[in-house]
């Protein structure tokens, strides 16, 4: 079978015989390769290898000089018996001499023994280094590749003390040949991987960014992949990169299949460099030069109108190629979020995906989707889909599609479709893989928290979940529908009887009797009027279950009777009965034996009121995290776990900001799930332990792959004066997602820091302060656990009241160890005035009089400005209704006007704003007017708004 | 794209060739070789070629006996990391003539020769097929010079 060609061929042509071996034979080594090949046993292999290897070694030993040949076909040897997994301990200086030899098959293989063999034995690598210099200098082309690829290959810490100087130098010759110059640059980008602080670009900046424009499309491919790595440590240097990217783009977009000859792939234009521009444009924010930004938009739209002819070839290799570009795209559209145009199509060429017959397609479709989900814009367009979703869900054969089907079906969900979205997943959960079940558990009990508005809903969810996968439902979950339960005094007695009902099941679920027994002991009152429930019914019921379940849960019962004690005197004999007998009191546990030991008696000994109060009903919880939210962020990977978390609070932000149906006053009253949502509340989460990512911590060392950072100050996105809810910041490392609310003059922002890596960071330590005059803010930090696990994120709560209305924003400074390296990082948090807006209804004869009250001239600001964003009218409500202000209807006389209302509430004063914005769409110009009753508060908010539009 | 490793092995889980893109310890590679074959012999036919794998994700393709499978970083495109796996499998083809599994494990070294002119430190070098096959015969050439080679003896 191993003669098979691995392209398949339309031909009766026979299968060939192997070429043995090619070019310059080595027929003592295909000897070899053969004699393993024919060994019937792993004894007979190791046999024939144990002999082969003290063959070897004499010679190696032997008194007469081997010739290079001898030496490179034994070298070769001793790799292809490393590479069957047996280890190797010598022959390292006859691969090292080997270097040295002037003959090319010999220095390449000793190269690729290097390569394959050589970790940092620092003896050795100082001779490797010798004749590494040797080759860079020696101007021959190949020898130069070979030197280039070593290092690549080593990247050692030595070998980039020894050659990071040398290596930018080679790649920006003007004498360099093409080749070199593409071995350079990815050597160059290998070395500051490892070791960014040897790796000093400065002078040679500009002239790297200009390979962009490089003839020779090979150089330019290579060298796209270092200045992507590079921009995204150094931003503001190579930002001249984008307008480069962007013309070049265009270049290869708009070209014929043909005009690029062997870049072109399949009938697609140079996919490679296409993908790697449109990743190089994902470092940075849209374009600030509109012709610039106009020429990309125009190559966005060509690639997704492109999607839509037909393929040139039916090959599969030109579809991929195609798509890729077309993912890409879809990434690049989804990492500016500011084109609704552009991201409405994006969602329905993934629509058209989830249908289509190839399956690699219909599995990114669904994952590209869960990240267009959490885009106020496309979030409504991917909601459309629910029914393909539900459908993959139920239909998919690969299990690996279903989990993005899941995965999705979290992501779109929100209030408006929970309950249909729980339910198709709870269907799923009772024929789903063994190998999603808890997390699937987990999604569907997040979800049935999160969007609760009915809780006996929430507690037929969580009860159904028990039931149809009892045996992946992890104690997080059932702790937390008992916290709920015992939080809120309306479900109570619901709860109360459908446990009942739930335990009358002839076989149920442990984790059932675990709820019911604590649900029952706390509230059976509630439900014991019925004489189908009346407490000896409900005793019975219980004690019916204790002997088929586990210590801890027969444990959890026998609470439960002593709490029947006090509820009901009329129980107290039957269950001081059981407790007295021979299996309670001696039981051989001593944890149970201990329980029934004390519980006799304190019902024997203590007056009703004692016991009344020991036994009192639990007193609420207090709020934290949600438990299971916890556990799925501990389970996935580091990328899923952020992405969901801040989908949620970024559409959220949709809703709350974006969306048409916020009244007047849900900026002051928390949304109903807030209370039952353990996210928003203050308690820290204690880091994970990321079990899953752990064993890549030493694998993929990254350690040197992020460089100090110099503690830039990082301005605050300005889309964040309209927005309570999104990513505030994202480097390789560390992404942070910021939640807030306000109410009155009070705010609470939840900080989220995700751990991109899958390494621990230490020591991480979080400050915040308030520069110059900003002591009008006081904020109370809540401490941090000291470390952030690799995957996992941590969040951190922030309270701020204003004393007085500011122009500064606070300062949020973050350190932490990466790798060895100290990480710090300083940003501006998106507190800003117009966050204490309280929206203020008013009809247009109040409007105007009060616009004419406040006519001093140093109450009102105004300022005329070129559209930077879309005029869509849509976009535009969107964002003054995230301002925080009431947007007024029927005010204005002219219609094409925005008009809003507010006060902004400071803790010694209130400030009354009024605003009136008037598009001009034919100029593409806006003329902003502020009036308010405190003068430094028109010109803040002016200067704020100003940018927003 | 940023790659991380690429492991060849037959259907019988036999590996034919790895290349690791960054340091890693024997240890890990044993493991990690381990994972990826138990993982991708056991998945079913018409499956979608893609994997999640700890915070990688995998990409695989069968060509006759063999599985290709690259590991990517997180945010790179699984598409163009499967055209990858191609490109690499016609620049063999494209050296060998008609390719097979037994040219892989009997020229060795040549598979990882092609393999680094392609790619280099886990990012694509040279896209253009004639391009690597030019700078492959040109190492051949300097190879076919040496004809003292051929008159050696086999041990």
């Amino acid at each position: 079978l191993s003669c098979c060609w691995l392209i398949h061929r339309h031909s009766d042509k026979p299968a060939k015989m192997p070429a043995v071996s090619k070019g310059d034979g080595m027929r003592g080594l295909a000897v070899f390769i053969s004699d393993i090949r024919n060994c019937k046993s792993k004894e007979a292999e190791i046999k024939r290898i144990n002999k082969e290897l003290a063959n070897i070694r004499s010679k190696f030993k032997g008194d007469k000089a081997l010739d290079g040949y001898s030496k490179k076909k034994y070298v070769c040897k001793l790799l292809f018996i490393f590479l069957l997994g047996h280890d190797i301990d010598f022959g390292h200086m006859e691969a090292v001499n080997l270097l040295s030899s002037n003959k090319y098959t010999e220095k390449q293989i000793g190269y690729l023994f290097i390569s394959v063999l050589v970790n940092s034995n620092s003896e050795l690598i100082r001779l490797i280094n010798n004749a590494i210099k040797n080759d860079l200098s020696s101007r021959n082309p190949t020898f130069m590749c070979l030197a280039l690829h070593c290092i690549a290959n080593v990247g050692s810490r030595e070998m980039a003390e020894a050659f990071a100087s040398e290596i930018p130098r080679i790649l920006v010759a003007g004498d360099t040949m093409d080749s070199v110059k593409q071995s350079a640059a990815l050597c160059l980008l290998r070395l500051y991987k490892t070791s960014p602080d040897l790796v000093l670009m400065g002078e040679w900046t500009s002239r790297v960014v200009h390979l962009l424009n490089d003839q020779h499309m090979g150089v330019v491919t290579a060298a796209i992949s270092l200045i992507t790595c590079l921009s995204q440590k150094n931003p503001d240097e190579f930002k001249t990169c984008v307008s480069l990217a962007v013309s070049r783009l265009s270049r290869i977009v708009s070209s014929a299949s043909t005009d690029l000859q062997d870049y072109t792939y399949y009938f697609v234009p140079a996919p490679w460099l296409s993908c790697k521009l449109l990743r190089l444009l994902q470092c940075y924010p849209p374009p600030e030069d509109g012709a610039v930004k106009g020429r990309l938009v125009e190559c966005l739209e060509t690639i997704l109108n492109k999607a839509q002819e037909p393929p040139k070839s039916k090959k599969v290799q030109h579809s991929n190629a195609k798509n890729a570009i077309l993912f890409e795209a879809i990434s690049l559209i989804i990492h500016y979020d500011s084109e609704p145009n552009l991201l409405v199509r994006a969602c329905n060429q993934l629509g058209q995906f989830l249908q289509h017959r190839e399956t690699n397609l219909r599995y990114l479709a669904l994952e590209s989707m869960c990240t267009l989900a959490s885009s106020e814009f496309s979030h409504e367009a991917v909601k459309t889909h629910i029914e393909t979703v539900i459908n993959a869900l139920k239909t998919e054969r690969d299990v690996s599609v279903r989990q993005r089907a899941a995965d999705l079906l979290y992501a779109m969900c929100d209030r408006s479709n929970a309950k249909q979205i729980v339910a198709e997943m709870l269907s799923y959960l009772e024929t789903a893989d063994y190998s999603i079940r808890e997390e699937m558990v987990l999604k569907v009990a997040i979800l049935a928290e999160k969007y609760a508005v009915d809780y006996s809903w929430y507690v037929d969810t969580i009860l159904n979940l028990i039931r149809i996968a009892g045996d992946y439902v992890s104690e997080e979950v059932w702790y937390r529908v008992i916290q709920i339960v015992i939080n809120r005094d309306d479900v109570q007695g619901y709860a109360a009887k459908t446990v009942f009902e739930a335990l009358q099941a002839p076989a149920c679920h442990e984790n059932m009797v675990k709820v019911g027994g604590y649900i029952l002991g706390e509230f059976g009152n509630l439900i014991a009027g019925d004489p189908r429930s009346s407490p000896l019914v409900q005793f019975n019921l219980l004690h019916s279950k204790f002997h088929l379940c586990s210590v801890p849960t027969r444990a959890l019962l026998l609470s439960a009777y002593i709490k029947f004690i006090n509820l009901f005197p009329e129980t107290k004999a039957t269950i001081q009965e059981v407790l007295r007998c021979d299996s309670q009191i001696r039981n051989s546990d001593v944890e149970l034996q201990q329980r029934a030991v004390e519980y006799l008696k304190l019902s024997s000994i203590a007056s009703t009121d004692v016991l009344a109060t020991v036994l009192e009903e639990m007193p609420p919880f207090p709020e934290r995290e949600s438990s299971i939210l916890a556990k799925l962020k501990k389970k996935k990977g580091p990328g899923a776990v952020s992405v969901t978390e801040l989908e949620d609070s970024k559409r959220e932000g949709g809703e709350l900001n974006g969306g048409g149906d916020r009244g007047p006053d849900t900026a002051s009253t928390p949304s109903p799930s807030a209370d039952l949502l353990g996210i928003r509340s203050a308690a820290p989460v204690g880091a994970a332990p990321a079990s899953a990512g752990s064993l890549l911590v030493d694998v993929f060392s990254e350690a040197g792959d992020i460089s100090s950072l110099t503690n830039p100050l990082i301005p605050l996105p300005c889309r964040f004066v309209c927005k309570n809810n999104g990513v505030l910041f994202e480097n390789q490392l560390l992404q942070i997602g910021i939640k807030s609310e306000y109410r009155q003059n009070l705010g609470r922002m939840y900080l989220f820091y995700g751990n991109k890596t899958s390494v621990q960071f230490a020591s991480f330590t979080t400050t915040v302060s308030c520069p110059g005059e900003l002591q009008s803010h006081i904020l109370s930090m809540h401490l941090l656990e000291p470390l952030v696990e690799g995957g996992a994120q941590i969040q951190q709560v922030l309270n701020i009241e204003c004393l007085t209305d500011f122009s500064d924003a606070p300062l949020l400074n973050i350190k932490f160890r990466y790798g060895g390296a100290l990480q710090n990082l300083t940003l501006k948090l998106p507190v800003t005035i117009n966050k204490f807006f309280q929206p203020t209804e008013m009809t247009s004869s109040d409007f105007f009089q009060r616009w004419k009250q406040l006519s001093q001239p140093q109450q009102e600001a105004q300022k005329i400005f070129k559209a930077n964003h879309s005029m869509d009218t849509e976009v535009l409500k969107a964002k003054l209704l995230g301002l925080g202000t009431a947007l007024l209807d029927n005010v204005d006389p002219n219609p094409e006007n925005y008009v809003c209302a507010g006060v902004i509430q400071t803790k010694g004063q209130q400030v009354g704003c009024l605003l009136r914005l008037e598009p001009n769409a034919q100029a593409q110009m806006y003329r902003l007017t502020l009036r308010c009753s405190k003068d430094s508060v028109s010109r803040r908010l002016c200067e704020l708004l100003a940018e927003q539009f | 794209m940023c790659m991380r490793f690429l492991l060849l092995f037959s259907r019988q889980g036999k590996l034919r060739l790895q290349k690791w893109f960054t340091p890693i310890s024997e240890r890990e590679k044993k493991k990690i070789i381990r994972d990826m074959t138990s993982m991708v012999l056991a998945r079913q036919p018409r499956s979608c070629n893609f994997l999640h794998w700890k915070d990688l994700k995998i990409i695989y393709k069968r060509y006759a006996s063999l599985y290709f499978c690259l590991a990517i970083e997180n945010q790179e495109n699984e598409l163009l990391a499967l055209e990858v796996i191609h490109r690499y499998v016609e620049l063999l083809d494209k050296y060998f003539g008609n390719v097979c599994e037994l040219d892989i494990i009997f020229n060795f070294e040549k598979a990882y020769f092609i393999l680094d002119e392609f790619l280099m430190g886990g990012e694509i070098q040279e896209t253009s097929k004639q391009m690597v096959n030019r700078s492959i015969e040109a190492s051949d050439m300097l190879q076919e010079t040496m004809e003292e080679y051929m008159s050696k003896p086999a041990f």
